[in-house]
């Protein structure tokens, strides 16, 4: 029996200081299989990932791979033994080539001394990338490309070693669908050729669309496995959170005000140009298009990350002046940005201190910092995000992926912004959570602030937006009202066609 | 490549005991060394190293560096680094003797006013030249480091200023709170501490100093958090020269004069002190408390082996020792756990 699986792992056990992060996990995979690793934020998906590869040491609990038996592995041999990993954080070297990352620390070298053979070194990339149907220089700069791209460099490089057996941790979280389906088709070439595929997402749709099989963690524990066939979207969403869930948009009906916010003839040179749009009090603006289709830079700018070229702001029907992000604050803007490792958290500090940074204002008293206060309020957010840590004090590099998103959401609504922009706000956060976040956004809504979102995924655009601004190319394509607006709309305007449906 | 790249305790039962020692482990070594040294150094069934005089003395040494260290604490969280401290001591040094000599007759204050505020124009320039112009903090002190020393050395023409008020050699020499031979604090070490409750305050209490921690932390996320990322730096950087002006004032007081000389190496030993405490270089982590332990064990070791009659090729030595020790220890705090 114990044959037909690649990979085994048994009464698996981790513990950090003050989570359980797994007790007693089983994950058994087949090769040649896709199996879908579900759970919600900081179930231990990928701290389960972490032990498989040797990152962490499991303190209990036995992994069989290959019909080998190991009580831990190391990073260095897990590749060697044919496991290789996407990790749901990207950390490309910005500063290097697409070539020199993807064949770092095997780098094909020429003669006794062992330069690196760069011009094969690009060679073999464009070779991996005609094999997978990727259209990326490899000699660009890894700062240089977009985060899609970058997350199929990545995706690259772990089919590159050939392994039997891939972990994606996420894969999907920073592409678009077109790039998805690219990838859906990777993955189908790799389970033919026999490869196991790991795959952890809070995507529902694409379980369904690509697993064999599906194993669900909740707080740490192991609660099943079933073929993907044997169940439904609702039954997997109940196994992931142990209740019903129903309502996912509960967008409210909300009475929409006066103009909040204006732009004018908006530009930025070799990012957007000439657009206009206005929010509302009250209402959801979601902003949608292609990745790299300037809607990040859109709402950067506005914000004052790189004030734009040209262009006027009003708010309350005044102009503004925004120079830098302090002076967007001021005025009541905040600003959920896209990547949260770059440009969201401090990684090296407490949840509390990234929680308070942009509101640490009103936390002064006349000799200083009110702590006391600080904490308080940032137990309410806490409480109200369903955040999981083990105290504000932790530092929020321990946090997974999905907390960290909630840390930078309460950073956000402590400041009570009369403005809110929100790039992919739900990146990476489960079902359950996801819909807090999209009841939150509908609360903010009816407090009368205006709220623009922008969003890769189409049901969240479609289910929360009053009304939708679509971008092509820097250019804004066209504006569908919440009623008007249909998947195939927003794509064809995303493409630069005109609406003929 | 792995996302989380710092998690701080490895795995295993004794989470409290190693989160104990990860806290107060520089301070556990300080008192290690202080008691090996007591041991050692006894003579006549007394240790001299823990003679009143003695310690005293210790205290009054490091305070100079004591002083530039704190600034220096500031600028490494943010990611920076500072080089010019020591020059800045010698020339702020000489500049402000020459308004103490006694044949101006000054109040002592106008020296001292002027030290600091060269020392914070300094500093400023330090941080303009970083954030505005966008050179690594290294080069830009680099060059302040260079090029104080050679402002010290001209107006000097090489030679010490002497000749000092009373009043003014008093900021050096003086005592308050002063019982004779049993009890007494120099008022080098007053000026310290006072400087270490201040940047204390300043670090752990306010805006400023959890903007400090921000930068280094991640200057992108501070930026769109609303820090004014260069207006920051300018602050950040001009408190360390204020810091190094009030050195200078100490130093060149306690010395009797100004020299051009003065002051050597004192960058290095001041981020020597903040690495042992346990600031990063990486910035976005660092405290006060760790910068002062690591100020006291470099002038505990200098003056444990000076008693002890150790030469000084020797004690150099020892110190860059202890300064590798304390990285390595660091360094394995904070790696990867598994
Ligand atoms: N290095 C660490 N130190 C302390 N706690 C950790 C560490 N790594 C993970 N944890 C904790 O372990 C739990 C599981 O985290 P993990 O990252 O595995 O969750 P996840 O299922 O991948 O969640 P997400 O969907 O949000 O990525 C979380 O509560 C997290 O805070
Ligand atoms: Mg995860």
């Amino acid at each position: 029996m114990a044959e037909e699986y690649l990979l085994e792992m048994e009464h698996i056990r981790k513990e950090f200081p003050g989570v359980l992060a797994l007790s007693d996990v089983t994950l058994k995979v087949k090769a040649g299989t896709v199996h879908a690793l579900m759970g919600e934020n900081g179930a231990g998906k990928s701290t389960l990932m972490k032990c498989l590869l040797g990152i962490y040491r499991p303190d209990d609990g036995i992994i069989r791979f290959d019909e080998v038996i190991y009580e831990e592995m190391d990073i260095h041999s897990s590749l060697n033994l044919g496991i290789s990993m996407i990790h749901q954080e990207l950390s490309p070297i910005p500063y290097m080539t697409v070539a020199e990352n993807i064949f770092l620390g095997r780098e094909p070298i020429r003669g006794k001394i062992g330069w690196v053979n760069s011009k094969k070194q690009t060679e073999m990339t464009l070779e991996l990338f005609k094999g997978l149907g990727i259209d990326i220089d490899p000699d660009m700069k890894m700062v240089d490309l977009s985060i899609a791209n970058m997350q199929m460099v990545e995706i690259a490089t772990a089919i590159s070693y050939n392994s039997k057996l891939i972990i994606m941790d996420e894969p999907t979280s920073a592409i678009t669908e077109k790039e998805v389906a690219h990838l859906f088709r990777m993955i189908n070439n790799l389970r033919e050729k026999g490869v196991a595929v790991i795959y952890i997402t809070h995507k529902m749709d694409e379980v369904f669309q690509i697993a064999d099989e599906v194993t669900v963690l909740r707080d740490g524990a192991f609660v099943d496995t079933k073929l993907a066939s044997e169940i439904d979207k609702n039954g997997l969403i109940s196994m992931m959170v142990g209740r019903e869930l129903t309502n996912f948009f509960p967008k409210l009906d909300v009475e929409i005000g006066e103009v909040k916010m204006e732009v004018r003839n908006l530009t930025l040179k070799g990012k957007f140009e000439n657009v206009s749009f206005e929010v509302r009090r009250g209402e959801i603006l979601g902003i949608a298009g292609l990745m790299g289709s300037g809607r990040t830079e859109v709402i950067e700018s506005i914000f004052g990350v790189y004030p734009p070229d040209s262009g006027e702001i009003l708010v309350d029907g005044k102009p503004v002046k925004i120079d830098q992000p302090m002076d967007a604050i001021e005025i009541g803007m905040g600003l959920l940005t896209e990547d949260r490792k770059l440009s969201g958290l401090f990684l090296p500090l407490s949840v509390m201190d990234n929680m308070v940074y942009s509101s640490i204002g009103n936390f002064m008293n006349k000799i200083g910092l009110n702590f006391k206060r600080m904490k308080v309020e940032c137990e309410k957010q806490r409480k109200a995000l369903s955040l999981k840590t083990p105290s504000l004090a932790q530092r929020v590099v321990n946090l997974s992926g999905g907390n960290q998103q909630k840390v930078l959401i309460a950073r956000w609504l402590l400041t009570e912004p009369d403005i809110l922009f929100l790039d992919e706000p739900t990146r990476g956060i489960d079902v359950g959570a996801k819909s807090e976040i999209h009841k939150l956004t509908s609360k903010l809504a009816e407090l009368g602030k205006a709220i623009v979102m922008v969003s890769s995924e189409m049901p969240e655009v479609l289910g929360m937006s009053d009304r939708i601004v679509v971008m092509h190319e820097g250019k804004k394509a066209g504006e569908l009202s919440r009623k008007d607006a249909t998947q195939e709309r927003i794509l064809q305007l995303a493409a630069g066609e005109a609406l003929t449906l | 490549m792995s996302d989380t790249s710092v998690p701080d305790t490895k795995t295993g039962k004794s989470f409290k005991l190693k989160a104990f020692v990860n806290k107060y482990g520089i301070l556990l070594i300080f008192i290690g060394i202080c008691i090996l040294l007591s041991v050692l150094t006894i003579s006549n069934g007394t240790s001299v190293f823990l003679k009143f005089r003695n310690i005293v003395n210790v205290l009054r040494q490091s305070s100079v560096i004591g002083i530039i260290a704190m600034g220096v604490t500031f600028v490494i969280i943010t990611g920076g680094i500072d080089l010019s401290s020591g020059s800045l001591v010698a020339m702020i040094g000489v500049l402000s003797a020459m308004l103490a000599r006694n044949v101006l007759h000054l109040p002592m204050i106008i020296p001292v006013i002027a030290a600091m505020l060269l020392g914070i124009l300094a500093g400023s320039i330090n941080g303009a030249l970083h954030a505005k112009f966008k050179i690594p903090p290294f080069i830009a002190t680099l060059g302040m480091m260079t090029i104080a020393r050679g402002v010290a050395f001209l107006v000097t023409n090489g030679r010490p200023v002497d000749n000092l008020t009373p009043s003014f050699q008093q900021l050096g020499q003086g005592t308050i709170l002063d019982f004779g031979q049993n009890f007494f604090i120099p008022v080098p070490v007053l000026v310290f501490l006072v400087v270490i409750l201040v940047s204390n305050f300043l670090l752990s209490n306010t805006r400023f100093g959890k903007f400090t921690y921000a930068l280094g932390g991640n200057e992108q996320a501070a930026y769109i958090c609303g820090v004014n990322v260069d207006r920051h730096k300018i602050l950040v950087y001009g408190y360390a020269g204020l810091l190094s002006g009030i050195a200078a004032v100490v130093l060149t007081s306690r010395i009797s004069a100004g020299q051009p000389s003065a002051g050597n190496m004192y960058e290095l030993d001041a981020i020597a002190s903040a690495v042992i405490g346990g600031t990063s270089l990486q910035g976005g982590i660092g405290t006060i408390g760790g910068t002062v332990v690591g100020t006291l064990i470099i002038a505990v070791m200098n003056n444990g082996l000076d008693l002890m009659g150790v030469s000084s090729y020797w004690q150099q030595i020892l110190k860059g020792l202890i300064i590798l020790i304390a990285v390595i220890i660091d360094t394995m705090r904070h790696q990867v756990s598994r």
